[in-house]
């Protein structure tokens, strides 16, 4: 590597460090604090991958096996905890928000990059006191990763180390989406309109602005409980006239905002990565940026959907049903805007892509589902059954974590400046591709013949199912390994990149690779939209321009 | 970080030149991150009367009850200290704008000296209901009706959180005191200033609505 990237020099927020690894604890610069959060969660993401084995082995023949059925209820609840909170929550926004919002806008980092720092450590103390909370006491809470009120103010577990983490995980979030409003607010370079943003930016927009706004009900609720459960104000115990209901209400009015806020950003993603493999330019550019803003308003309003069998008067259930059929329109047409993409265009059929090719699918499946779901009949009948568990995975696993393995090798040569080994990603992607199937598919079936979620045990006749899951599980896990050691592989062996690797468009292309501490040496004037293709190539190249007298 | 303060111009294909915001430097978007802040305060608060709502429709009787042994005298002392504090804050902000520094920082003490006051006539009305045995969980609470439990649940909830906010106000008056000292905040950058006056706006605007739900509701019962 010829030019001086991240990796070799960095600011810091006290000063100078001689310490490399007080030069990473400390830096402020955004593509660092990227790295940073990707260590934490992958960390993480391996703990939770690793309790949900353990479950689906407790699983795989009826009768206790290696849990207890207490232990289940704490497994299930950490795999939740560490899943949602930890890991797909920050996911996208945290790692490739942070790397590529500023770059991607032509800005040399994010408004306010202290404050970004401060929200990596609110991150890893949120990530300490979950983790801490399984060795003290009576263990990790087994509430669920909901907490529902009344057995969350009852239960003996440390509930409220779960939840002080959770409150502060969310605080972090918080002050992300405010950076990242702020940045794409006040930070676009010259020229670049709302409508010259790249899609992903749009994404991560409409993402910070629910990061804003619902996050802090969720805050206010956590708080509620632990007062609740410390010094009994009674908001929640029907002994003293309160109303464990309302608990519900106000955790999903966060809550179910926050799988948009998984899924958005995700959906960024998608749009960034059709275009480049398609060679041209997207179909309904305007209409993906404003469905993301339309996804996230109306996803505000259809909490109940979670409340259908809690007990709701009819005329509620009818319109948060309504409501839930409307909010798959705005997806419906992102979906339908790549695939008119696709339609015609010269596919280059790279892992990124393959994996967006896969995620189509499994999403599709996820989302209908969702759609069953929301269906009030229906849904009586498929409450709390394995149904749900495979709706959800299907959504959250098929949908926003292959969205950010397609990330992953899309933006790999920018991270690391080098390239993964092609073949062996795709054999990769088939492992997990077909391993997940295998592990969810039979879960709907399961669950319409009506096997309860989160039991330990089960009826005979329901062993099949698990049993093909557990394999799945197994096929899964293996490929996700493989997928993580031939991306560190390509670290040391992989060829170098370039500056381009795929021909793409935005800005974070046309800089080098890794980028340089404060990306632009000079600010480039956009005056034209993110995705210009003219027969397959590229029509704007700003890369002499961005590194003039250098 | 030493940015020298130098501005970055980039030119578009017509010539024309375009300035490049500092990120380092922008006090404009402090202030919008600031009010981005102040919505998530809002929505932290909004859940709180959310719930207060809630139950105030299904125990309304017990609630106006309730709020009638609250001690609409001190509770209206001390929505005024707190106003006053307010006009203390807005003044010192435009004396600041104005140069005048010493002036400033008056009408800053002056706030806090308010904002203590408050907390202090809110101590002596929390004793007084401790005093007669009403707190969260106690015995005697416990065995009145269940809306009355409730209201003195969210009564010493959300004047709590209230507090802890007013508390907050006066660490962060101190704070801004020490940097105007440091010359950090001077009379050309003062948006850390502008952010506090505009937090101890949202504190303010908060209690003139606890007041009348609280207190006021049950006026003439």
């Amino acid at each position: 590597m010829t030019h001086k990237s991240f990796y070799d020099e960095t600011h810091t927020v006290f000063g100078h460090h001689e310490n490399k690894i007080l030069q990473w604890i400390f830096s402020i610069d955004h593509k660092r604090i990227a790295i940073l959060y990707m260590v934490v969660m992958f960390a993480f993401f391996a703990v939770a991958l690793l309790v949900a084995l353990t479950m689906r082995i407790e699983l795989f023949f009826p009768g206790e096996q290696v849990l207890s059925p207490d232990q289940f209820n704490q497994a299930f609840t950490l795999h939740g905890v560490i899943m949602v909170f930890l890991f797909i929550i920050p996911g996208i926004p945290a790692i490739f928000g942070n790397f590529l919002l500023p770059i991607m806008i032509g800005a040399k980092d994010v408004s306010f990059p202290r404050l970004n720092l401060f929200s990596w450590w609110l991150f890893l103390l949120g990530a300490i006191i979950a983790l801490s909370s399984l060795f003290v006491g009576n263990g990790f809470a087994d509430t669920g990763w909901t907490f529902y009120a009344p057995y969350s103010t009852n239960t003996e577990t440390n509930v409220i180390a779960a939840l002080t983490a959770a409150y502060i995980l969310g605080m972090a979030s918080i002050l992300t989406g405010i950076n990242f409003v702020v940045t794409i607010h006040r930070l676009r370079a010259p020229g670049m309109g709302f409508f010259k943003m790249p899609l992903f930016v749009w994404g991560l927009y409409s993402t910070a602005w629910i990061q804003v706004l619902a996050t802090p009900v969720i805050g206010i609720t956590l708080i509620l409980v632990i007062i609740e459960k410390t010094i009994g104000i009674g908001i929640f115990d029907p002994a003293k006239g309160g109303d464990p209901i309302l608990y519900e209400h106000l955790f999903w009015i966060y809550s179910h905002p926050a799988v948009y806020l998984m899924i958005l950003p995700a959906f960024g993603v998608v749009s960034e990565i059709v275009p480049t493999f398609c060679r041209r330019t997207i179909f309904g550019y305007r209409s993906i940026a404003i469905s993301s803003a339309m996804i996230s308003i109306i996803g505000y309003l259809v909490w109940g959907h979670h409340l259908f069998s809690s007990g709701m008067s009819e005329w509620a259930k009818v319109t948060f049903s309504f409501l839930t059929f409307f909010v798959s329109i705005p997806t419906g047409i992102k979906f339908f805007d790549w695939i008119a993409t696709m339609y015609k265009g010269s596919i280059v059929m790279k892992t990124p892509m393959l994996w967006v090719v896969g995620t189509i699918v499994t999403f599709a499946i996820g989302g209908l589902t969702g759609v069953v779901l929301a269906t009030l009949g229906i849904t009586t009948h498929l409450h709390d059954t394995y149904y749900v568990v495979a709706h959800f995975h299907y959504a959250m696993f098929g949908g926003v974590v292959f969205m950010m393995f397609a990330a992953f090798h899309y933006w790999y040569p920018k991270f690391v400046g080098r390239m993964y080994d092609e073949t062996k990603a795709k054999i990769a992607f088939w492992m997990i591709f077909i391993g997940f199937n295998v592990l969810w598919f039979p879960m709907f079936i399961a669950g319409i013949l009506g096997m309860p979620r989160r039991y330990f045990d089960y009826l005979p006749e329901f062993t099949i199912y698990h049993q093909i899951s557990g394999v799945g599980a197994v096929l899964t896990l293996s490929g996700i390994a493989y997928m993580a050691y031939v991306l560190i592989k390509g670290l040391k062996n992989g060829e170098i990149a370039s500056a381009n690797p795929w021909n793409a468009t935005t800005l974070e292309w046309q800089i080098d690779s890794p980028p340089p501490l404060e990306n632009f040496r000079n600010t480039p004037y956009i005056d034209f939209e993110p995705y210009d293709y003219k027969d397959g190539v590229p029509v704007h190249n700003l890369y002499d321009e961005i590194h003039k007298g250098r | 970080m030493d940015h020298s303060s130098e501005i970055e111009i980039i030119y578009d294909k017509q010539g024309n030149p375009h300035e490049v915001i500092d990120f380092n430097d922008d006090d404009e978007g402090s202030k919008l991150g600031f009010w981005f802040f102040l919505f998530t305060e809002l929505m932290l608060f909004g859940g709180m009367f959310l719930v207060f709502t809630f139950y105030f429709y299904r125990y309304t009787d017990n609630f106006l009850e309730a709020s009638a042994t609250l001690n609409i005298v001190l509770g209206g002392i001390n929505t005024f200290i707190l106003l006053i504090s307010t006009y203390f804050m807005g003044m010192g902000l435009i004396n600041f704008k104005n140069g005048e520094v010493s002036k400033a920082k008056v009408k800053i003490v002056l706030t806090i000296v308010f904002s203590i006051i408050f907390l202090t006539v809110k101590y002596f009305e929390w004793m007084a209901e401790i005093h007669h045995g009403i707190y969260p969980d106690s015995e005697i609470l416990n065995a009145k009706e269940h809306g009355i439990i409730l209201f003195f649940g969210l009564y010493f909830t959300m004047t709590g959180l209230h507090g802890v906010h007013i508390i907050i106000g006066i660490a962060l008056m101190v704070w801004v005191i020490l940097l105007m000292n440091r010359g950090t905040i001077t009379t050309k950058k003062y948006v850390i200033f502008e952010n506090v006056a505009l937090y101890w706006d949202l504190v303010h605007m908060v209690w003139v609505f606890l007041f009348p739900l609280f207190y006021i509701t049950g006026l003439g019962r």
